[in-house]
């Protein structure tokens, strides 16, 4: 809890320090607050506290995944760290990343769904501002509006959803509704599973689930990396905590009336974020559509909702994110030049073999293979998922994740291709995102041979 | 300790290449791979054939999901790392007048893949096995990827995702057998021994885990990656594929596969064994029109090794016996086959079959090596080839005449195609438009010697590979004869 605290007043001081004159200390001050954050968190480990009239509950669950999202936020710092240095706009940028950073952890933690409601809106709209930050660049305003209009109406679905839930159970709090839907669940109004649906909708719309997806990949394109490096791992992060938390608490009774058809999705997302992954040109893009992917996945575990899914959805994105964040520090650093084409990444291997080797690594993490964690990661969902009898979809996972290696290799050989002109210099590689990618790296690898680190923890 | 030390040797090796400077590695890669031989012939003398599981290791690896780190040596996993730890210096050997651009990678990816290796015939748990199985994977992608011929992207990538495919296939064949065991889920190998299952889902694991091995050895129809990445693939790549990798497809069958699925295999056998036939036949007729000698080697040891799985799946200790000897045999002679294409390239860059001829005029030390290893291959008697294929045949005899008869075409066709090769390139007259062919040096040498001398002892005395192999393949055959 007081971590909520600690970092939303980390944003208004980040706001201030234009103004009080502490620009310089900002950095240090964001990353020291961050880490007590993270401290604070664990000191709160196993104790499961209501807080505020059981607004938000912070339980293991809760800050298991909000101490994820800190350390995610502190890795991205890493490489933010020189794009910051080069912005005008440096503070307003940093309050409104802590911002975001505030209301997922309120998403992660709520216990209530106006709490959800109101964490979301705090995450989305900095987000919407942070999308279209580079005000001078056609593609990040459209980015920007874009994000803003879809997002504005998945929002609206899931106020509808909520109404409709409170509506019948006369309630906000999630205890409560569950108390509700047991205790009633022979005369359910209809109110409750239109509810249930919209509340799906407007959640499938945040983490970009296909056939909710299409705003995803022109929003991940047009931001700025950064901000798309944040998008797709922490902010997915906190979207799909805050989904499962709602379902597995609420509406586990009924996951009959959810279940299949949430089975579908995943598997659509799984396939047609792959599918879609293989035909792109541009790296960026590339990525956006394989974190399309990757949600599909961890649809998986809360199709299933056994006792092993909120583990392995906590695997699963930390898996995931590291990696990603290394692949999108990849990509800055190599886009620098100007081309976000896959073909950029030719000549890597002879010009810099070392970070070739790492790339090498995030993404046969991102593809699954053993011993990175992304295999792991996969396994663990495999697993939950045979166990509840979703062979079908294990069977379209691993379909998927064969049609995955085929981009996730194409980035691999593409580096081991010469360059068309063999002289031209290749951007350089800048000490943070050197560190990023050696620091993603290690961590593939060290949870990947001992993935006990995390798996035990929920 | 002493499982642990072979798993280590290599893997910090491998490690160590990359800090050790460009012009030493070879030499460290060879040393360490040497070491790694000698440390396995001192494992060879402590071994005792009648106890399974030996010098065991187990470490809890992942606890509350039942996943140990578990290795151990029964007779099969002995002769198995035996045949990798003499294959490796070999290998390495062999690469020593490459001009290597990137030696570093080269030779700390060949020992990355021979820990892999190690692994994947030493591991006692599930999950452990499958991990190592992937991991052989990734070293000899990156060795195709990074010095395979012009097609070599396209080629290499399917055979990934090829053989990929399969092993996502027998993951899922793992987790429902673990999902099966009682109590607190394990990975145990005994524990999936003791499950009974039911015939239906044994069926559904054959086919799981027969196609992920299928793939690796290859057995049509699931043959096609292998000619073109082993004609792709730099000699080393092309060694370790066809002498070891293939090996880790039938150690999958005699292991994991026929101990757990009785039923199944007596069920379904009979389809896979026709397969093999398909294979075998299909192969060596594919041989017989190759020009290229590389790729008629290719298809040669899709012939051979399609032999051996028929053995496997006939079910007897004959079979059996006879697929221990002639995976040994067979990596052993095709790695020489393999090395012969090499020394031919290299001196008259062309490995067509029309482009060469008369070479044996110049080199009477190399005819006469290349003869005794192209002997061992179509299984002369006292040759090693001869025992192999001899106990495989009798054992697909008692399985079913027919099919002994169709898979004994391989021994026909087999001197066939290598006779015809082995006139194209070494009898007739000089093919003027070559350079003249140059005698052997040291190093090839060492490596045909050695190959050579290793086909004719186990072919005039295999008793010592029988007798090591014998109580562990009696252990896998108890598992299915209460069936019958």
């Amino acid at each position: 809890m007081n971590t909520l605290i600690v970092i939303a007043c980390l944003g208004i001081a980040a706001m201030m320090s234009e103004v009080l004159g502490f620009k310089k200390l900002l950095l240090p001050l964001v990353v020291i607050g961050l880490v007590a954050g993270i401290v604070l968190l664990a000191n709160d480990w196993g104790t499961a506290i209501r807080y505020y009239s059981d607004m938000v509950y912070f339980d293991n669950y809760a800050i298991a995944f909000s101490s994820l999202v800190i350390v995610l936020t502190l890795l991205w710092l890493i490489m933010a760290k020189e794009y910051f240095d080069s912005f005008s706009s440096k503070t307003e940028n940093a309050a409104l990343i802590l911002f975001c950073l505030t209301g997922a952890i309120v998403m992660i933690s709520y216990a209530d769904l106006s709490m959800l409601f109101i964490g979301i809106e705090i995450l989305s709209i900095s987000l919407y501002v942070l999308a279209a930050s580079k005000k001078n660049d056609l593609r990040s305003n459209e980015a920007g509006l874009k994000y803003f209009l879809m997002g504005a109406f998945a929002t609206g679905f899931l106020l509808f959803g909520i109404t409709l839930i409170y509506g019948a159970s006369g309630s906000f709090n999630l205890h409560e509704i569950s108390t509700y839907i047991f205790s009633n669940s022979e005369h359910l109004p209809l109110m409750v599973y239109s509810g249930i649906l919209l509340i799906l909708v407007g959640l499938l719309f945040k983490i970009a689930a296909v056939p909710f997806h299409f705003w995803a990949p022109d929003v991940y394109e047009g931001s700025p990396t950064l901000v798309t490096a944040f998008m797709s791992t922490i902010v997915k992060t906190a979207a799909f905590a805050a989904f499962y938390r709602l379902f597995a608490t609420c509406f586990s009774d009924l996951s009959g009336s959810w279940g299949e058809s949430l089975a579908v999705i995943s598997a659509l997302t799984m396939l047609v974020g792959n599918v879609l992954a293989v035909m792109q040109q541009n790296f960026k893009r590339l990525l956006a559509y394989s974190s399309i992917a990757h949600a599909g996945y961890m649809l998986m575990a809360i199709v299933v909702m056994s006792k092993i899914s909120a583990g392995a959805i906590f695997f699963y994105a930390s898996a995931y994110s590291v990696a990603s964040l290394g692949a999108f520090a990849s990509f800055i650093a190599i886009s620098a030049n100007g081309n976000e084409k896959l073909i950029n990444l030719r000549g890597l291997v002879a010009k810099q073999p070392f970070i070739a080797g790492l790339i090498c690594v995030l993404m046969l993490s991102l593809a699954g293979i053993p011993p990175m964690a992304g295999f792991f990661a996969k396994y663990y969902l495999f697993y939950g998922a045979l166990e509840g009898g979703y062979l079908w979809l294990v069977l379209i996972g691993i379909l998927s994740s064969l049609i995955g290696v085929f981009y996730y290799f194409r980035v691999i050989y593409t580096m081991f291709l010469p360059r068309e002109d063999e002289n031209e210099e290749l951007p350089a590689f800048s000490f943070s995102n050197k560190a990023l990618l050696t620091i993603a790296a290690i961590l593939s690898v060290l949870l990947g041979i001992f993935p006990e680190i995390l798996q035990g923890l929920l | 300790m002493l499982t642990l030390i072979l798993f280590f040797i290599p893997l910090i090796a491998s490690l160590l290449c990359s800090v050790i400077p460009r012009e030493k590695v070879k030499q460290f890669a060879l040393v360490a791979s040497l070491l790694q031989l000698t440390v396995t012939i001192y494992v060879f003398t402590l071994f005792k054939t009648d106890i399974a599981n030996q010098f065991a290791f187990n470490y809890c690896w992942i606890q509350s999901l039942g996943i140990a780190f578990k290795a151990g040596f029964d007779g099969i996993s002995i002769l198995l790392v035996a045949l990798t730890n003499f294959l490796l210096p070999l290998i390495i050997l062999s690469s020593f007048r490459n001009e290597n651009e990137n030696p570093k990678a080269f030779y700390g990816l060949i020992l990355f893949m021979q820990f892999a290796l190690v692994g994947v015939f030493t591991a006692m748990d599930g999950f452990l096995f499958y991990v190592f199985w992937e991991l052989a994977l990734i070293p000899i992608y990156f060795i195709c990827l990074m010095w395979g011929g012009k097609d070599k992207v396209r080629i290499t990538l399917k055979f990934f995702i090829y053989t990929l495919a399969g092993s996502l296939l027998m993951l899922v064949g793992l987790i429902y057998l673990y999902l099966q065991t009682p109590g607190v889920h394990t990975f145990d190998i005994q524990a999936f021994y003791n499950l009974s299952l039911t015939p239906e889902a044994q069926g559904w694991i054959f086919w799981a885990f027969f196609i992920a091995f299928a793939i690796k050895i290859p057995i049509f129809p699931f043959h096609t990656w292998q000619p073109d990445t082993y004609t792709d693939a730099p000699t080393q790549g092309t060694m370790l594929l066809s002498g070891i990798m293939l090996k880790m497809g039938i150690y999958g069958m005699i292991r994991w596969m026929l101990p757990l699925t009785p039923i199944g295999i007596s069920e379904w056998g009979h389809t896979a064994m026709v397969l093999c036939v398909i294979s075998i036949v299909y192969s060596s007729c594919m041989a017989l029109v190759q020009q290229d000698f590389k790729r008629l080697i290719a298809y040669s040891s899709i012939a051979h090794v399609g032999l051996i799985a028929a053995g496997v799946l006939s079910l007897n200790i004959q079979g059996l016996q006879g697929a221990m000897i002639q995976m040994i045999s067979h990596g052993v002679n095709v790695v020489g086959m393999f090395y012969i294409v090499d020394i031919i390239q290299r001196r008259m860059n062309t490995r067509k079959l029309s482009e060469l001829g008369g070479l044996a005029n110049n080199s009477p030390l190399f005819t006469i090596l290349f003869m005794i290893i192209l002997l061992g291959s179509i299984a002369l008697p006292l040759t090693n080839g001869f025992v192999g294929e001899f106990l495989l045949l009798l054992g697909t005899y008692q399985y079913n005449v027919w099919i002994a008869g169709f898979a004994g075409l391989t021994v026909i066709l087999g001197s066939v195609y290598i006779l015809r090769a082995y006139q194209a390139i070494m009898l007739g007259e000089p093919n003027a438009k070559h350079t003249e062919f140059t005698g052997l040096n040291k190093i090839d040498k060492i490596i045909l010697i050695s190959i050579a001398s290793v086909i004719i002892i186990t072919g005039i005395y295999p008793k010592p590979i029988l007798m090591v192999a014998q109580p562990a393949l009696e252990d896998i055959l108890v598992h299915i004869k209460y069936i019958y």
